[in-house]
């Protein structure tokens, strides 16, 4: 299989006042398609700065990230904005649902931008909903789910627009163990069955261990460690 | 299109807050409206005006007579086509509330110059015949319903004692902007009381009103006028009508800036009220953008939405004051005696401005919020806590 997600030589830092703070060091990185990849490390290790980088959300100081032969580290912030909009989907480990919009309503937000028929875009969101589980409540809104229910449709807001790329931070953080299992499950089952290229920031071994390979980053360096 | 539900949805996200603005913004755009009335009211006269008439009045003063003597002298000018005169009477109508104007004037030429007056013929034809009579203005008619035949007591102030009126015609007002709250009545009832009583004051016209046959030639006509009785002992200053009324205006001058100030003062402290009640909403949402710009939405996205927002507020309470304030206008011209603004109405320019300010204030107070949406990156959106 073909790398989708190239990361090269990739160095990012912050600034607080005139001191420099390193994240991430020279990290380079191969995705194939189809890949569940886990990021493991320790709190302020940079595996949600990698993460974002490689979903276009942040910028990196120097170095490539080619996705699908885009380097999204050249583009500006509209085309970006574009391009996150049809190849990423995003899964939150708060969920970010818009509380004043229904189940149904959240997973239609990303196909606004689209040049979908307001039928077409009903389709979507069904299958989308009906894929997480949740066909039967497109009219709750998120303070009327679960935790596990909440993120789910966070999970069917991420894939209805079909994006070749999943990337989740902690999506099982803010869960009970149960709706935790079922939320890899449907993880797998995206990956598996849709072949998404999903790419998982977690501190739990339990939910990288469903990933193919794992990663760990240490003071913002990449150790290989393969499964 | 597709982001007007999420705009009204968020609009009615903070259900007493949004209600509060809402309500807010009404009672401004009502004041505004109210004091814009009261403007537009006070420089009513000066848009009644017509071009083609002249004030000739004392030079000293409006307050000191002229002679009649200087009919016939004002009627030689070259391109005067009429001359009509008149005197303020003053006086008390049952109390003195009733405020309205009521002046002595020349029967005979008074409607031919003022021919926005509209009397029917034979009430005039009566009325020039009878000298105890009046024609007086349908407002007038209305509000103390008065019907010809019916005798209107006045007690004199300027002209003391007391004065019976029949009246013998109802004008009607030929524009919208015509008063229509006068009572004019016999120069000559009037005068040859005087002579009776005050022989002084007998022969005195408190102002001439000239038409001319070409409002470019009013300044000319104008010099021509007052040359005539120069150094004598009631030089003329004479003006257009338009000129005339603005200058009782000016004698208002503070009271009408300070309204036309206040008026603005309003919108600027609800333009403040509803710019914190946006900067509130985008603080609070701050991660809700950050989520929204991850999953695409572009800059130009997210200033419709908060601009979305603060329009639908802002014309919403701009909507509802516009529509209140037509009854409350309504009700204060009703409590306002008639002559003070012979018109008291919604002018179309009040309209205009007041629509125009809740549409400045929506989009003035989306500004900062949207700089500052725009502003926060998606990684410190998704850190902030609000």
């Amino acid at each position: 299989m073909a790398d989708i997600i190239k990361v090269q030589d990739v160095n990012k830092s912050y600034w607080r006042d005139s001191i420099e703070i390193p994240v991430l060091n020279n990290i380079s990185l191969n995705i194939n398609e189809g890949e569940f990849l886990a990021l493991m490390g320790p709190s302020g290790s940079g595996k949600t700065t990698l993460l974002n980088l490689i979903s276009g959300i942040d910028k990196p100081s120097n170095g490539k990230i080619i996705i699908n032969g885009t380097d999204i580290a050249r583009l500006g912030e509209s085309a970006l904005a574009k391009w996150r909009a049809t190849n990423i989907g995003f899964v939150f480990q708060f969920y970010n649902l818009i509380p004043v919009l229904t189940a149904y309503e959240n997973v239609e937000l990303p196909l606004l931008l689209t040049k979908l028929s307001k039928s077409e875009r009903k389709k979507h969101v069904e299958t989308a909903l009906d894929i997480v589980g949740l066909s039967d409540r497109i009219d709750h809104y998120p303070k009327q789910l679960s935790g596990g229910q909440e993120q789910r449709v966070a999970i069917a807001r991420a894939i209805v627009t079909d994006p070749i790329i999943l990337v989740a931070d902690e999506p099982t953080g803010d869960l009970d163990k149960n709706s935790a299992e079922e939320i890899l499950t449907l993880m797998e089952r995206l990956n598996k069955e849709f072949n998404k290229t999903i790419i998982l920031v977690t501190h739990d071994p339990h939910a990288a261990s469903k990933a193919h390979i794992i990663r760990h980053l240490e003071k913002g360096d990449l150790i290989q460690e393969a499964v | 299109m597709k982001i007007l539900k999420l705009i009204f949805k968020n609009t009615l996200r903070h259900k007493l807050r949004t209600f509060l603005t809402i309500f807010g913004i009404a009672i401004a755009v009502i004041a505004f409206g109210v004091l814009r009335t009261f403007v537009t009211a006070w420089y009513q006269g000066v848009e009644a005006s017509a071009a083609n008439r002249l004030i000739v009045r004392q030079a000293v003063s409006f307050i000191f007579p002229l002679p009649y003597s200087y009919r016939e002298k004002i009627l030689q000018v070259g391109d005067v086509t009429k001359v009509t005169f008149a005197n303020w009477f003053g006086g008390v109508y049952i109390d003195q509330s009733n405020f309205f104007a009521r002046l002595a004037v020349d029967p005979d030429t008074y409607f031919d110059v003022y021919n926005e007056f509209v009397v029917p013929n034979d009430q005039l034809e009566t009325f020039k015949k009878e000298r105890n009579t009046c024609v007086i203005g349908a407002e007038i008619a209305k509000k103390y319903n008065l019907k010809i035949g019916d005798v209107m007591t006045v007690d004199g102030d300027i002209y003391p004692g007391r004065w019976e009126f029949i009246v013998r015609g109802i004008y009607q007002p030929k524009f919208k902007s015509t008063d229509a709250t006068q009572m004019l009545f016999h120069w000559d009832y009037v005068d040859e009381r005087m002579k009776q009583e005050m022989p002084g004051r007998a022969g005195d016209v408190g102002w001439y009103v000239v038409m001319i046959n070409n409002p470019a030639k009013a300044s000319n006509v104008s010099n021509q006028i007052d040359a005539l009785f120069k150094n004598s002992s009631a030089e003329t200053k004479t003006e257009t009508e338009s000129a005339f009324q603005q200058g009782f205006i000016q004698a208002s001058g503070a009271i009408i800036t300070s309204m036309n100030f206040i008026s603005f003062i309003i919108i600027g402290i609800i333009m403040l009220v509803l710019g914190n009640t946006m900067i509130m909403s985008a603080r609070e949402r701050t991660r809700e953008y950050a989520v929204l710009k991850t999953l695409g939405f572009s800059g130009k996205h997210l200033a419709g939405i908060i601009m979305g927002e603060s329009l639908m507020i802002s014309l919403l309470g701009g909507i509802i004051g516009l529509f209140l304030t037509y009854p409350i206008v309504v009700g204060l011209g009703e409590l306002i005696p008639r002559g003070v603004f012979p018109v008291f109405e919604i002018k179309t320019i009040t309209l205009v401005l007041a629509a125009s300010a809740a549409l400045i204030i929506g989009i003035a107070a989306a500004i900062f919020p949207i700089q500052r949406a725009l502003k926060t990156k998606i990684i410190d959106g998704f850190r902030f806590v609000g």
